[in-house]
This record gives C-alpha cells, structure tokens and sequence, in this order.
C-alpha cells in the first residue's frame, strides 16, 4: 500500500508500523509496598492505516496502554517504537483524544483547535483560517466562537476531534472517546470518524468498552484479561469492507459471527474482572 | 414579563426598607415623648435629614472629593502591588513543592496575624502620607490572591494539562496557556474580596494616623464628638464601596465570559 519515495528510502527498505509495543509491563507500588503489575508482556504494533480497537473488561489497563503509546507514561519494562525509534518523552507523531473534557475552557472552539498549529510556529491568522476550515469539516462551522461551555458534549468532542486531526498526527490514540455520549449521537460521531479517517488513514489505536463500536470501526479487534496482570488475549480480523455504513453493516454476516467468536472470550473476561472485583 | 415585574417589585421592597429604617431613625431622634425629649438624643444619635445635609454640603463644597482621591489611590495600589506580589510568588511557590512545603508554616502564621497591629509599624517605615496605607491594603490583598493563584496552578484539569503537552506545547506555552488562565480565573473569582480589602486596608490604616482621606475624616468627626460627621463619612464611604463594587462587577463578567454563568455566581456570593 505504501509506494518507496525516494525521499523516504530508510521508511522503504525497512517498513515501520506507526506503533509497536513490546514486552510491555507496567507496575505501580502499592501502599502496602508491594507491586501492583497492572499490564504485563503486551505485544501489539499498529500498521501505518490500520485501525486497531482494544476491548476488555473495565479496570484491565487499555487506557495504560494508550499513555505508554503516547509517551505520557513510561512502562517498567518493555519497549515502545513510534515508526521504529523507541519513545522517549511524549510520542511527537501521537495524537491523543481523551475520555474526559480536555479542550481549554478559556478558549474558544476555534481558539482550542489552532492552539496547536500556533505552538508550533505558524502564523496565527493561517492556524486560525485552518482550524476555522476543520471545525466545518466536523459540522461546527458556526460555532467558531463558542467557549467549550456553550457546546454540547457532542459538539465538544467534534471540536477535540478537529484539534488532533489539525495536527496530521501520523497515529491517532482515543480513550472511549465517545464514552459519555448517548447512543445516537455516538453513531454520529463514529460515521464522523471513520468518514475522516478514509480521507487520509491514519493508525488508530482506539480503546473502547463497546464492542459492537470496535467491530463497526475497526479493521482489527484486540481483547485484554481482566487485570491484574493483563495481556493480550486475542487478535481478530475484522471481515468488513470499507467503506462502510455503520448502522447498516450490523446486520451483515461477518459482523454478526466475529461478534460472537469476540464475545464468547470477552465475557469470561468481563466475568472474571466482576468476581475479583472488591466489594 | 414577569421577570422585569419580580425586578421592580424587588428594587421596591428594597427602597422600603430603607426609607423604613431612616423613617425609625427620624422619629427616635426627633419626635418629642414624655416631657419634650426625644428618644434618642440627636448628640449621640444625629438625625438623617442632618447627615443627609452635611453630606450634601461636603460634596457641594468640594471638600470630599480630594478625601476620596486620596483613599481611591491608595486602594488601586494596594490592590495592584497585592496583586501583582501574589500571582508572581503564588506561581513560584506552586511550581516548586519544596519551597512551597519549607514556606508553609511561614506563610500560615503571616496570614493569621491581624493586620491592624502592623499599621502603627508601618506608619513609623512609610511616614504618614499614601505608603503606609498601601502597605496594609498590600498585606492583605497579597494572601488572598497568593492562595487563589497557588490553588489554581494546582488543580488545572489533569486531562487538560495532558492535552496541551499532547498538542506540542513547551513548558513556555503551557504557563501561558493552561497554568496562567487556570490561576487568573482564580484570582478574577475572588476579585470582589481582593479588592475589598484593598480598602479596608487604606480606610483602617487612615483612621489610624493620617492627613486625608475618607478614614482620616471619620477619625476627625470623632474626635470632635461630631456624630453627624462620623455617619455622613460613613454615607461617603459605603457610596464609594457600591461604586467600586459595580465596576468589579464588570470587569469579572468581561474577564470571565468562558465560564459558565453558574460558576460565577457561586464565585461571587463567596465574594
């Protein structure tokens, strides 16, 4: 898929995924003194254009793994490549769309989506035409000068989408980004997503509770055990084309059968977290 | 409009209430009971009609006005200095733990001590002009903006500060972006108190020894046994008070226009 441009002959004769976790373990001290291994020997590389979704039990680590890959988060053991260099610090090539609100709520919408064209040096009136351009992109372009308070939780995500992307990040991380949003406009936003994503894909690495949202969006579905400890416990191919329909493509064959093959796993996990749950 | 109806009907209670409370105070200092005397002798007590023309007469005469010039002065400096001194070390302190752990007993027990006891300390540094007062306004308003700045680089939003450094800010851009924003909301939330004992400080340090200003003239009245003057400086005082406290007003509602309106006006009644 990738053509060898000449200006690129080290990406060529050595084909890098955008990430690749290795070995990974991560481990807290506890209060008591001991070591609390959250996540331990989690191989995973994410292919340049792939669409990677994690699932897993609550409480299992996905959203560890998403601050290892963004280097906000160092692993005790284990490595981290962004396009073949190890990690070091935050993961520049990263774009990061958080669970919770993150935009700043003293800036504007479109002031939140130049910020990060701003920092880096461009002018402002270029970063701010831009970002005035990706916020119509995501259906927010006449709310340019809302706060983040007179927006929806919707449309605030739509504006923390316009953010990352505005950035050409070359991997895009997302922590149940949707989460919080009821099931329509979760629709909305996932046919948003995927509609973006096709114009020039990126790797994403997209950490979700919902399983029917990872097979809907991803080209492969990854399962964690319920922690402590928790691995990698399968890896399936999604068997959908693209481009798809969301809402249609529930109903197809293919969805329907890894639904059940990625369930019958999962459910022993969920199971399990439940049991060692406290309380 | 039911809403302007319950407004004008509000603003009427209101006005009631006053004239009600100067009505009571009229009647208990002028209308003869048992034997020709009032109730309260006017000596000790004036009377509203008194205060309100001796009021009258110093704004017509023009004598106040220098009195306020003067206590409006040393109350923006207060504030200014206060201000400014707070938000550089509130940042200082919040940025470095060790310091911010070595200080804190230093910083609680400076805090507790009441500031009146420091006006005769600084009249005897500063002389009795303008400076001795800026520096009891400056003492209080110091605290109140260091507490609010150090709260506010400390509870910036994990996620949002996360975010930020995700979009390629460097230390710089996140201290102009994230922390400094986060820790004037802070300081702009707490403006109606700052500034309020910006002028307490200056009031309190002129009653205490000065030569102009509304305290000093309160002080004056006093001296004199003049009751009328002492309220009619009282009058003056709570006019200018109302003055400052609406373009305090104004100011917060321009400065925090991203905040949700609930949020302010939870800000304010702490205020």
């Amino acid at each position: 898929m990738t053509l060898a441009s000449p200006a690129a002959p080290a990406a060529a004769a050595a084909p890098s995924s955008a990430l690749a976790l290795e070995k990974i373990k991560v481990a807290f001290p506890e209060r008591s003194g001991q070591l609390f291994v959250a996540v331990e020997g989690v191989n995973l590389t994410v292919a340049d254009g792939e669409f990677v979704a994690i699932v897993g039990p609550t409480g299992c680590g996905k959203s560890t793994l998403l601050n290892i890959a963004a280097g906000l988060m160092a692993p005790s053991a284990g490595l981290c490549r962004a396009a073949g260099a190890p990690v070091t610090g935050l993961n520049r090539q990263a774009g990061y769309l958080f669970q919770s609100d993150a935009l700043m709520p003293w800036k504007t919408a479109i002031e939140n989506v130049a910020i990060g064209l701003e920092v880096r040096g461009r002018p402002r009136s270029e970063a701010r035409a831009e970002a005035a351009s990706w916020l119509s992109r995501v259906g927010l372009g006449a709310f340019l000068d809302r706060y983040p308070h007179q927006l929806s939780g919707g449309q605030r995500k739509r504006v923390g989408l316009a953010q990352v992307l505005i950035l050409h990040p070359r991997l895009l991380l997302m922590d149940e980004p949707f989460g919080p949003l009821d099931a329509q406009t979760r629709a909305l936003m996932g046919e948003l997503l995927l509609d973006l994503w096709s114009a020039d894909r990126k790797a994403v690495l997209f950490v979700t509770h919902d399983l029917e949202e990872a097979i809907a969006l991803a080209d492969r579905v990854v399962i964690m055990s319920a922690g402590p400890r928790s691995t990698i416990i399968a890896d399936h191919k999604v068997p959908l084309s693209r481009p798809r329909d969301i809402t249609e493509s529930r109903h197809l064959p293919g969805f329907i059968e890894t639904h059940k093959a990625i369930w019958q796993q999962l459910k022993r996990e969920v199971l399990r977290a439940y049991a060692d749950a406290p309380g | 409009m039911p809403q302007g109806r319950s407004r004008l009907l509000l603003l009427t209670l209101q006005i009631l209430v006053g004239l009600g409370g100067l009505l009571a105070w009229h009647l208990l200092t002028t209308a003869p009971v048992f034997g020709g005397k009032p109730l309260l002798d006017p000596f000790f007590f004036s009377t509203p009609l008194d205060v309100l023309a001796r009021t009258y007469k110093d704004f017509a005469s023009g004598v106040v006005w220098r009195h306020l010039g003067i206590t409006l002065l040393e109350t923006v400096l207060a504030f200014v200095i206060g201000a400014a001194g707070g938000i550089v070390i509130g940042f200082w302190f919040a940025r470095r733990a060790l310091l911010a752990a070595v200080m804190d007993p230093y910083v609680k027990a400076a805090n507790a001590l009441p500031r009146v006891v420091l006006a005769p300390i600084f009249a005897l540094w500063f002389g009795l002009g303008i400076w001795s007062k800026v520096a009891l306004g400056v003492t209080l308003v110091f605290f109140i903006v260091f507490f609010n700045v150090y709260q506010g680089v400390k509870e910036v939003s994990p996620s949002v500060l996360a975010n930020a450094r995700m979009l390629g800010m460097n230390d710089r851009q996140l201290l102009r972006h994230v922390y400094l924003p986060s820790a004037m909301s802070w300081v702009f939330s707490s403006l109606h108190t700052s500034v309020g004992f910006a002028l307490v400080g200056a009031v309190v340090g002129e009653y205490l020894g000065s030569a102009a200003g509304l305290g000093y003239r309160i002080a004056q009245a006093e001296g004199v046994f003049d009751v009328t003057g002492v309220f009619s400086g009282m009058l003056i005082l709570a006019m200018f008070v109302i003055v400052i406290d609406s373009f305090v007003s104004l100011a917060e509602a321009h400065l925090l226009k991203w905040r949700p309106r609930e949020t302010t006006a939870t800000a304010t009644a702490q205020g």
